[in-house]
């Protein structure tokens, strides 16, 4: 029984020694993406881009007075909802993270949000999930995205058609999940802002002329016509056959139609049409780039910017707390990523270290300049696209 | 004054369109009641052989352009619609030589002949894709418009606009010359009549000494030609995929059965028939209803019978009805 109760002492007082050596001069962060399946040529690079920012972090020696950041990697895949759960539970429990970066896709990350990360109070900033349903989720605050959900671009289609003093329109989408969730919510956002949508109107893609379809969109009416479809396919023939018989001349072409495809098809027939398509003109994008060339993996790979800034925000915000735990930081979360404060750059994690550390605000911009919006995900970032003399010219960014 | 508004809005969407759709539907409707009358069975394989007709025909057009040889404002394709014609007659009788040629000498069952058809449909849908791609291929030049939709506002100052396109133009005038060239031949020349004979009662034609061979060999040369200037004018006119022609199969074959099979009035007519009831039942009409309405009975809907994804139920349900109330069809083809 002494036996027993000495060996109990022991492996307290061990257990003691590791937790105290965890949390005494170094914090683990999850690295959850989807190393096997559908999307796996993304996630190395993600990944990569991920441990960049941690290792800015702990190179600086700045963080939380000289902690370490380390990363453990887990795969979530992109399909198996039991899979994510399963390798949620493990880093939460078993590698006892203090925060999660992932999970790549909408659909695992839903499941280790629900299933984990709630009950468990533990914080994910996901990359590159964008489904609109993680918006309504319920998360209790825990969830962020760097992202932003599909949704924000039919809202930034519609602002920049109503500034454009157009206030009816006709929509058509090609009839797939991007095209439908696109016009949905870019005809609810143009209603509520007092325009109105004549029509929405699928059309099917790999038809041989799109005549009815424009007879139908025509009839409707509208000062333009919003083509949510793909510029190598049926949205291209929309647009030709609304051309051909004079059913419209201005065009609002939203990101799958925003090509060169575009312009070289039609030419200057589309003067005067306009569009969006998701980028950004701050320097953040090419310092990362530089940055993860140094590093060794290619930074213009789709989402790693993205996971670069995931990372760095739960840095920043466990600085801003002064605490790594979840329960802690999360609240501030929102208040690294936007304004007021001083501008970060990728790269200049140190200097934001250090300036939370004296108490003031940081305002991080990163590799995707970076702005969340309620509830927690990224605002996303469009060019505003115009045709002038059969070329596509940049507006502005918003 | 919104009379003519409503015309014209019906004439830019419906009339138009339905005109030249017609007209290659008609084309095409007559080289399967060519075959149907004169070879007796029902050649599934004649979409992909207006795909064929018109892969060499714009692989031509290409060698054309390509050596710097144009028609100016016409498309350069008229000029290499011969070829295309020549090849793909070579093909049919190549086809006939190795497939149909043995059946005919088992005298087989119409429904064999037809299920041969079907594997010979295959057989030239594969060799499509393999020689030009599955994509969709541009080879119209020349002026696109003959009326555009701005000129056409500019010159009348109507609100609405009409737009007529050199292709539809085009597809008009090519079908006549067609159609009345295939009459002249059926009606006056020996072969042709030797071919009606034949069409009408095989064995009364043999023992008058009309060679079967010849005929067969003639009907498949007037096929090729009916089904490459089909398969041309509707790729000039919309765009060529060869999935699309495989999809035009049925509609061409409604408007031969609505006809009445192995009648050529009744493939001409029947054309027409489906083509304008596909684009006029799928139309919108809320455009033309508010020229001619009042505006207090003006529509808020669109006055749209069917979504324009139902287009093909159209030529189902035509063919549908017409089978079941007057199997012959509408000019006394034969029984189907």
């Amino acid at each position: 029984m002494k036996k027993l109760l000495l060996a109990t002492a022991a492996t307290a007082a061990l257990t003691g020694a590791a937790f105290a050596e965890g949390h005494g001069d170094g914090i683990t962060l999850g690295v959850a993406f989807g190393f096997t399946g559908p999307l796996e040529s993304l996630a190395p690079p993600m990944a990569s881009g991920a441990e960049l920012a941690m290792a800015e972090a702990t190179a600086s020696g700045a963080f939380m007075d000289g902690m370490s950041v380390t990363s453990v990697r887990g795969d979530s895949t992109c399909i198996d909802a039991s899979a994510a759960t399963a390798v949620g539970e493990r880093l939460i429990t078993s590698d006892d993270v203090s925060g999660i970066v992932g999970a790549m896709c909408s659909g695992a990350t839903t499941s280790m949000l629900t299933n984990v990360a709630v009950p468990n109070g533990m914080v994910m900033i996901s990359p590159s999930a964008t489904s609109p349903a993680l918006t309504t989720i319920e998360d209790n605050g825990l969830f962020f995205r760097t992202a932003p959900s599909d949704a924000r671009q039919g809202v930034v289609m519609a602002e920049i058609i109503m500034e454009r003093g157009i206030d009816e329109v006709a929509v058509t989408y090609t009839n797939n999940d991007y095209g439908q969730g696109l016009a949905d919510s870019f005809a609810a956002a143009f209603e509520e802002m007092g325009g109105t949508v004549t029509i929405v109107a699928a059309h099917e893609d790999e038809r041989a002329d799109y005549f009815a379809e424009v007879g139908s969109l025509a009839s409707a009416g509208g000062d333009a016509l919003v083509v949510a479809g793909y510029v190598d396919s049926g949205g291209s023939g929309i647009v030709q056959a609304a051309l051909d018989t004079g059913g419209f001349d201005t065009f609002v072409f939203p990101d799958g139609m925003v090509g060169e495809a575009l312009t070289e098809n039609f030419g200057s027939d589309l003067d005067g049409s306009f569009g969006q398509n998701p980028g950004t003109d701050s320097n953040g994008a090419a310092l990362f780039q530089e940055m993860a060339a140094e590093a060794g993996f290619d930074g213009t790979s789709a989402f790693a910017a993205e996971a670069y800034d995931a990372a760095a925000l739960l840095i920043l915000a466990m600085q801003a707390a002064g605490s790594t735990a979840p329960a802690d930081y999360a609240a501030h979360v929102m208040d690294v990523a936007n304004a007021p404060g001083e501008e970060i750059m990728p790269g200049e994690l140190d200097r934001a270290l250090e300036l939370i550390a004296a108490g003031e605000a940081v305002n991080y911009e990163g590799a995707t300049a970076v702005e969340l919006i309620e509830p927690g995900e990224s605002a996303g970032n469009y060019r505003e696209i115009e045709i002038q003399d059969g070329e596509l010219t940049t507006v502005q960014y918003r | 004054m919104d009379v003519l508004n409503a015309i014209i809005v019906l004439a830019n969407f419906v009339i138009v369109p339905a005109t030249a759709y017609g007209a290659q539907l008609a084309l095409g409707a007559l080289g399967v009641t060519l075959i149907y009358g004169i070879l007796r069975f029902s050649n599934f394989a004649h979409g992909d052989t207006m795909a064929f007709g018109a892969m060499v025909t714009i692989l031509m057009t290409w060698a054309l352009q390509g050596a710097g040889i144009t028609l100016g404002l016409l498309p350069t394709a008229l000029l290499a619609l011969p070829v295309g014609i020549i090849v793909t007659a070579l093909l049919l009788i190549g086809t006939d030589r190795l497939v149909y040629r043995f059946y005919r000498q088992q005298k087989a069952k119409p429904v064999i002949y037809v299920i041969a058809s079907l594997g010979v449909m295959f057989v030239m849908n594969g060799l499509v894709r393999f020689i030009i791609g599955v994509d969709d291929q541009r080879f119209a030049d020349g002026e696109r418009f003959i009326v555009s939709a701005r000129t056409f506002r500019e010159m009348t100052g109507l609100d609405e606009a009409l737009a007529i396109r050199t292709t539809q133009g085009i597809t008009l005038v090519v079908a006549l010359i067609a159609v009345v060239a295939l009459f002249w031949f059926l009606n006056r020349t020996r072969t042709g009549k030797s071919m009606r004979a034949f069409s009408d009662n095989e064995d009364l034609a043999l023992l008058s000494g009309i060679n079967p061979e010849k005929v067969v060999i003639v009907t498949w040369i007037i096929v090729a030609a009916l089904a490459t200037t089909a398969g041309v004018l509707y790729g000039l006119d919309k765009s060529f995929k060869p999935f699309t022609y495989f999809q035009l199969l049925l509609p061409v074959f409604a408007s031969a059965i609505v006809g009445g099979l192995g009648n050529p009035v009744g493939a001409i007519a029947g054309g027409f028939l489906i083509a304008f009831s596909e684009i006029s039942v799928t139309y919108a009409f809320r455009r033309a209803a508010n020229h001619l309405l009042p505006e207090a009975w003006e529509p808020d809907g669109l006055v749209q019978l069917l979504s324009t994804d139902y287009k093909f139920a159209v030529s189902f349900t035509i063919l549908l009805i017409v089978l079941i109330f007057k199997p012959t069809g509408l000019f006394r083809g034969k029984s189907v």
